[in-house]
């Protein structure tokens, strides 16, 4: 077949990253990049996600991190004039935007590469594909299509109870649900309709309790159709399938079966003429074989993310040049050498469990048809039950669950979708209180699942009887074989983690490590990507190219509130650098949606949990010179000490360094000596000693346990009276550790430095101006680069405390310093010593590889390599600001309050960059999804309400009247309100119910409880009035 | 069998090889001692389907899926009267089995039937091994306690050496006894099933399309079949060295010019020695359910169900190849350039595997 390749391509990335949507839009845009830039082919990337690989120069030729809209894309194309542009690897969120630019690109003669417009609409129009599948014979199930109330109570006479209502045209299933009675079924349209782009909804026959399939296929223009893999969702059809456990390949299924929903998948992938990738879902009814065709996507998706992985065919790359005009049997498979035309093969389990932010946000628990989970965790082996474990392993759970069935409604609530299910199924299990059989009715899992649980159960109480003088060999290996880890072992037996090491070593006991090769070893594989199993042959050794020096790097496991995408950037940064300065690489990950674990991106990839006895497996098998632990966030921070203890090189800052960063009194100690001012605190384990602790220090005060990630409980109290509503939740969160009090520096501004160090030089990486008041938590702080309202004085100070603490702590590579500053006083909050979440914002703000080059360092490199001047802190060129704006999950959360606090609550985050601060700022604004209309209600806000209700006049903007919260939510439900300013907290304000801000969020409505932020909002509007500056990175920094 | 649920069982069973290089596993199935070819098949489902294979007759089969016996046995998916494996080897068969059609284990299944199996091994160093020396004869058996690991696996080897599997004739074993009519309402055609060890769903496509279909042993004179007055003929799949099949070569080659030919894996093979072809033993063979094939025709890519350690070469002038291996370039398929015959190595008919190529038994039924 003739291939058109085009000269230069428009390819849109999927922006931030949200629930329903996360890194592997950046792991397929990447490797679309990638497949693009082989055939030579200039790219032009939009996406507003600074923290994304595909916006790396390495990547693409042109990028432009702007607002994913159809006014700043119709300008990209008007200025880019592309041939062509790929729509399909960027989630919803592309095919929204290709649906949108229908006209625009008909215009301008471009070509959208790979599944046509048609199809998508034809895949996504529920009524339309309801109507081809009758066509092709593929059973759907019985619905109808509503834009109004009136409509769905027809829908409901029609079709009966139970009913599922999805909402057109949105991400991840938001707004959906299914309805069991009457009463639910009303506001259950109204919500849905609301939440709809197009305003209309499907109500459907509920397939809830049957099982759920999926199958990943892909086409090629010549009608060439083969799948790649099959899932099998462990939960039922009403649990979301991003919310589902996922094994593959199926485990249930006969091969007719497996054979007739195949065959099924292909006919409706021709059917709607599908080229490229396309994921389909099946709800099977495993009483008697009937099925039902459930959705449809053409595109990549987090599915076919996690099949790439799962088989390591990628198929992004293969439909990337489908789309280019290759068909399947031109396209090599890189793993054999073959060709692309061939259905995967595998001889082990693959299992997903997703990550779940209940731990930060406090929302209900239950799992249903709206996905809640920021993550996901995948894990490979040979048996169930030990995908099972290293899955477990993987999601890095600090659940402490008691479980306490003291009546049939508590087990009856535990055995509903929820995050824990499977914890408590198998205590139930573990105690008889329960079958097998009467599990797997009441949970609708399948039976052979709950069996294979039921043997972790049985294996855990044979645990229990284990002897310290003589553990048994036989039992140890099949505990070992089962997944169990070595603390798993030691909490049922109660011998130490050291003392089944060593019996373990002793008897040789160590898993290998197994090859992903696409064909089960039926032919030689050429890329080396790794499993751990307790089985005979090892194959890690097997490639053993040429002796070069060798480096781990430590990934930073699934992405989750606190610890998201940009810790998988610095990773793949790290990583790059070492690859360019020679050294071999191996990534140790688990997370499948990610760059990180693309395996052609290190030399090695180990897929495997970030324990301490999972790496050290892995370099006992494949020992290398050092392992960088400074990217992989606190996951892989977590790991310095057990491995250095364990005669591991970690490289870069040293291990007593981190411990002098982290322990409070050494740290205090140090920024005494230095005479840098910290704010007055104290730690207490219990109410009383925090009562009188409070006293000492002064109100306000910060409250926070100790060791926690992204301010889990954490609180700031003005009095005494609040301090007590805290501080039992904090001590019980806090667990044995004492819970830490910090004096809270009211109206300060909050500053973020990055620096980099190598012992000889600082390099300050960044000062970074939160615009929020202090308080808010920095992941969920707007912040601008340079600064704008720090004095000199405080600008020399941030300066000198930097190359201090840098210097002190004897920091190699990446530091982070937290700081207030209040007029010209500066305060140290804390040091990390680690990449931090604000490095990709810097690095593509600054045109600087910063985790590139603190990676160089950490393995012997010099600054002076990179830098001339030790002086300054880097700033974006020429005179532009950058603003980071974070967004937030609160739509999927109903019941979660949409205020800022200590506690980190955002997903994602997104970046503006424009020649004026306030122009960045509205950039920004409007990348993270705000839309200001022009009548603003301001709400409870305290001492600001005076500043504000001018600011925003001034801006031109409608002041709606001081309502009641009541009243507003009247006029708020009549759509009179654009935006809300509402729930901003100091001394004199309690913070108002949260009615208000919470219904404003599910109506799609901004919400600003900052009163810096609504200042800067409304400064911003004043000044800018015209339309944004279109900025390439590749203007900024050339 | 030695499963003690969720606890731990000893290594019972043996899997021996000719070099006398083991694998120490756990057994299952029948106990007794059994000595066959060694291969291994890449299907993620299907056990039951490819135990009843009669191509696999004489053969130790490895799966490379490493967890069997999921959803038991049922009653129809057996693509023969019993299971012709020999022996089965996996890394982990389960005593639970749950499908709404399933009638037993796979373990009582393979017990009824006499089948020993060995589990609880490294199969990927197994598939390796085969992958990398060829297929190989083996024995599984079960532990002798009075003997050490290594004067069994010595007695073993010696047994092995002892066996001819080249010289085995395996159709013979498989093969229909005498001829046997399959009757359907309306017919519209009757095709001779040459039955060299033929799959019960190939034969189900054919009633399925409306014909009536004579089973014939594979020996079966030409003469007797045009007597019969059949429209055309299916050279079924089956096991072993197609040169092995002198008789069926020779009927098939009597008929060239006679009646519409139609072959399927081992009946391609029988078919290209009938038009003069030469057929060759592949190192480890093609046995899996992801195998991709062109159509030289028309270009198009089908993934196939395989199972065959033989392949066709130098075809004769009047024949073109119609499908070629995406993988190693093997012939898998031909067609006479005047002549209604043509033929694929692969299996249309899937079960273990894919039905794409379903479509070539609409065209033989054409060609009647």
């Amino acid at each position: 077949m003739k291939k058109t390749v085009p000269k230069n391509v428009l390819v849109i990335g999927s922006g931030p990253i949200v629930i329903g949507q996360a890194a592997e839009f950046d792991y397929s845009g990447t490797q679309c990049c990638k497949a693009l830039k082989e055939e030579g082919v200039r790219i032009i990337l939009v996406n507003s996600n600074p923290a994304t690989i595909q916006t790396d120069f390495e990547f693409a030729d042109k990028i432009y991190i702007e607002p994913l809209t159809k006014e700043t894309l119709t300008r990209v194309i008007e200025k880019e004039k592309p041939e062509a542009m790929i729509a399909t690897m960027a989630g919803q969120t592309g095919l929204n935007l290709a649906i949108e630019l229908k006209e625009v690109l008909k215009k301008h003669g471009i070509t959208l590469l790979g599944t046509s417009i048609e199809t998508i609409q034809l895949a996504e129009d529920r009524e339309q594909f309801q109507a081809l599948m009758k066509r092709i014979k593929e059973p759907v199930p019985p619905s109808q299509r509503c834009t109004s109330l009136e409509q769905a109570r027809g829908a409901l006479k029609k079709l009966g109870l139970p009913l599922i209502i999805r909402p057109d045209f949105t991400l991840g299933g938001t707004g959906s649900g299914i309805v069991h009675r009457d009463e639910e079924f009303e506001p259950a349209v109204l919500r849905a309709l609301e939440l709809s782009a197009t305003r209309s909804a499907l109500i459907e026959r509920s397939l809830e309790g049957l099982a759920e399939f999926e199958y990943e296929v892909i086409r090629d223009a010549e009608d060439n159709c083969i799948t790649i893999c099959n899932m099998e969702n462990l939960d039922a059809m009403g649990v979301h399938t991003g919310e589902s456990m996922v094994v593959a390949p199926s485990q249930t299924l006969t091969d007719k079966e497996y054979h007739f929903l195949r065959a099924s998948a292909i006919k409706i992938v021709r059917a709607l003429g599908v080229r490229g990738a396309c994921n389909i879902q099946f709800a099977l009814n495993q009483k008697n074989g009937e099925y039902w065709i459930i959705e449809v996507n053409p595109r990549t998706s987090r599915s076919s993310a996690l099949a790439s992985k799962a088989t390591g065919y990628p198929i992004a790359r293969v439909a990337t040049k489908i789309a280019l005009g290759y068909s399947l049997h031109e396209i090599e498979n890189r793993m054999t050498g073959q060709s692309a035309a061939f259905e995967p093969s595998l001889d082990y389990v693959v299992l997903k469990i997703p990550k779940w932010p209940f731990d930060k946000l406090r929302a209900q628990r239950g799992l249903g048809t709206q996905m809640k989970s920021t993550g996901e965790v995948m894990a490979i082996e040979r048996s169930f039950e030990a995908c099972l474990h290293k899955a477990m392993h993987s999601l890095e759970m600090q659940v402490k669950t008691d479980f306490r069935f003291d009546d049939e409604k508590t087990i009856n609530e535990w055995l509903q979708p929820n995050e824990l299910r499977l914890l408590a199924i198998q205590e139930l299990l573990s105690t008889r209180r329960m079958s097998v059989s009467e599990i797997a009715k009441r949970t609708m899992i399948h039976p052979w699942f709950i069996e294979r649980i039921e043997r972790v159960a049985r294996m855990e109480n044979e645990l229990k009887r284990l002897k310290a003088d003589e553990p048994g060999m036989a039992l140890m290996h099949r505990a070992k074989q089962d997944g169990f880890s070595d603390q798993d072992i030691s909490r049922l037996s109660g011998l130490s983690t050291s003392s089944i090491r060593f019996f373990r070593n002793q008897h040789h006991m160590t898993p290998v490590f197994k090859m992903v090769d696409t064909c089960s070893a039926e032919f030689p594989a050429k890329t080396p990507y790794y499993y751990s199993s307790y089985d005979a042959l090892d194959e890690s050794q097997i490639l053993v190219k040429k002796k070069r020096r060798k480096i781990a790097i430590l990934g930073s496991g699934p992405i989750r509130i606190g610890q998201g995408i940009e810790f998988d950037y610095c990773s793949v940064h790290a990583v790059l650098a070492l690859k360019e300065k020679g050294f071999e690489t191996l990534i140790i990950n688990n997370n499948p949606e990610t760059v990180s674990t693309d395996f052609d991106i290190a030399d090695k990839l180990y897929f495997e949990p970030l324990t301490t006895e999972n790496v050290l497996h892995v370099l006992q098998r494949d020992p290398v010179e050092g392992v960088l632990v400074q990217f992989g966030g606190q996951t892989a921070v977590n790991l310095a000490l057990p491995l250095h203890e364990n005669g591991i090189n970690v490289l870069g800052t040293s291990i007593s360094d981190i411990d002098a960063s982290q322990n409070r009194k050494r740290f205090k100690n140090v920024m005494q000596r230095l005479r840098i001012p910290t704010v007055e605190s104290g730690t207490a384990f219990t109410r009383e000693e925090a009562v009188g602790i409070a006293r000492g220090i002064s109100y306000p005060l910060l409250v926070r346990p100790s060791y926690v990630l992204g301010g889990r409980a954490m609180e700031i109290v003005y009095d005494e009276s609040q301090l007590l509503d805290v501080v039992d939740e904090a001590l019980f969160v806090s667990g044995n550790y004492a819970i830490l009090m910090d004096r809270f520096l009211e109206d300060a501004i909050e500053v973020d430095v990055d620096a980099l160090a190598d012992g000889t030089h600082t390099k300050l990486a960044g000062i970074m101006e939160q615009i929020e008041e202090a308080g808010v938590h920095s992941g969920d702080s707007s912040c601008v680069l340079p600064t704008v309202r720090i004095s000199k004085e405080a600008m020399k100070k941030i300066r000198r405390f930097t190359i201090d603490i840098c210097r002190s702590f004897h920091i190699l590579g990446l530091v982070n310093i937290q700081m207030a500053v209040k007029g010209d006083a500066v305060y140290v909050l804390e040091v990390n010593p680690r990449a931090s979440r604000t490095i990709p914002f810097l690095s593509k703000a600054t045109g600087i590889p910063l985790a590139k080059i603190a990676a160089s360092i950490q393995v012997g490199g010099k600054l002076t390599e990179y830098f001339k001047d030790f002086d300054r802190e880097l700033i974006p060129p020429k005179g532009y600001y950058a603003v980071k704006a974070p967004v937030f999950p609160f739509r999927k959360f109903a019941d979660v309050d949409p205020v800022l606090s200590p506690e980190m609550k955002s997903t994602g985050e997104v970046m503006g960059v424009a020649p004026t601060f306030e122009e960045a700022f509205l950039k920004a604004m409007s990348a993270a999804g705000h839309s200001f209309g022009p009548t603003v209600y301001i709400g409870s806000c305290g001492k600001w309400r005076k500043a504000l209700v001018n600011a925003f006049r001034e801006a031109g903007i409608r002041v709606l009247p001081a309502w009641s919260p009541e009243e507003a939510l009247t006029h708020l439900r009549n759509g009179e309100i654009s935006f809300i300013i509402d729930g901003i907290r100091s001394r004199s304000n309690a913070r108002s119910d949260s009615a208000l801000r919470r219904e404003a969020v599910q109506r799609g409505l901004p919400v600003l409880t900052s009163a810096y932020l609504a200042l800067q909002l409304a400064r911003s509007m004043r000044v800018v009035r015209s339309p944004f500056s279109l900025v390439s990175l590749n203007a900024l920094h050339d | 069998m030695s499963f003690t649920r969720g606890g731990v069982s000893a290594k019972d069973a043996l899997l021996v090889l000719q070099d006398a290089s083991f694998f120490l596993g756990e057994g299952f199935g029948s106990d007794r001692t059994t000595i066959g070819e060694l291969v291994f098949n890449t299907s993620m489902t299907g056990y039951q389907e490819a135990m009843t294979d009669p191509s696999y007759a004489g053969q130790v089969l490895t799966f490379a899926y490493p967890l069997l016996g999921n959803y038991g046995i049922n009653e129809e998916d057996n693509e023969s009267q019993r299971i012709h494996v020999k022996a089965m080897v996996c890394r982990e068969v389960t005593s639970f089995y749950s499908h709404y059609k399933a009638r037993s284990s796979l373990d009582e299944w393979m017990k009824t039937q006499d089948i020993p199996g060995i589990h609880r091994v490294d199969t990927r160093a197994i598939v390796r091994r085969v992958r990398e020396s060829g297929v190989v004869p083996c024995a599984v058996a079960r532990r002798d306690p009075s003997q050490s690991v290594e004067d069994q696996v010595r007695a073993l080897q010696s047994t092995i050496t002892k066996y001819r599997y080249s010289e085995i004739d395996f159709v013979r074993e498989v093969s229909v006894p005498e001829k046997k009519k399959h009757v359907v309402q309306n017919a519209k055609k009757h095709v001779a099933f040459i039955d060299c060890g033929g799959k019960t769903s190939m034969l189900q496509e054919l009633l399925l399309r409306g014909m009536n279909v004579t089973v014939y042993p594979y020996q079966t004179s030409a003469e007797e079949i045009m007597r019969d007055r059949v429209d055309g003929l299916l050279f079924s799949n089956g096991p072993g060295d197609p040169t092995m099949m002198k008789k069926t070569v020779a009927t098939a080659k009597q008929l060239l010019a006679e009646k519409p030919l139609f072959g399927i894996c081992l009946g391609n093979q029988v078919l290209a020695l009938a038009l003069g072809a030469k057929t060759f033993k592949l190192t480890f063979g093609h046995r899996g359910s992801n195998h991709a094939v062109r159509n030289l025709e028309t270009q198009r890519l089908f993934i196939t169900s395989q199972n065959h350690g033989f392949a066709v070469t130098d075809l004769p002038s009047d024949v073109l190849p119609l499908y070629e291996n995406c993988n190693d370039g093997t012939n898998e398929g031909l067609r006479h350039k005047t002549l209604p015959i043509f033929s694929c190595q692969f299996h249309p008919e899937g079960h273990v595997g894919p039905k794409d190529s379903n479509e070539l038994f609409d065209e033989f039924v054409k060609s009647l």
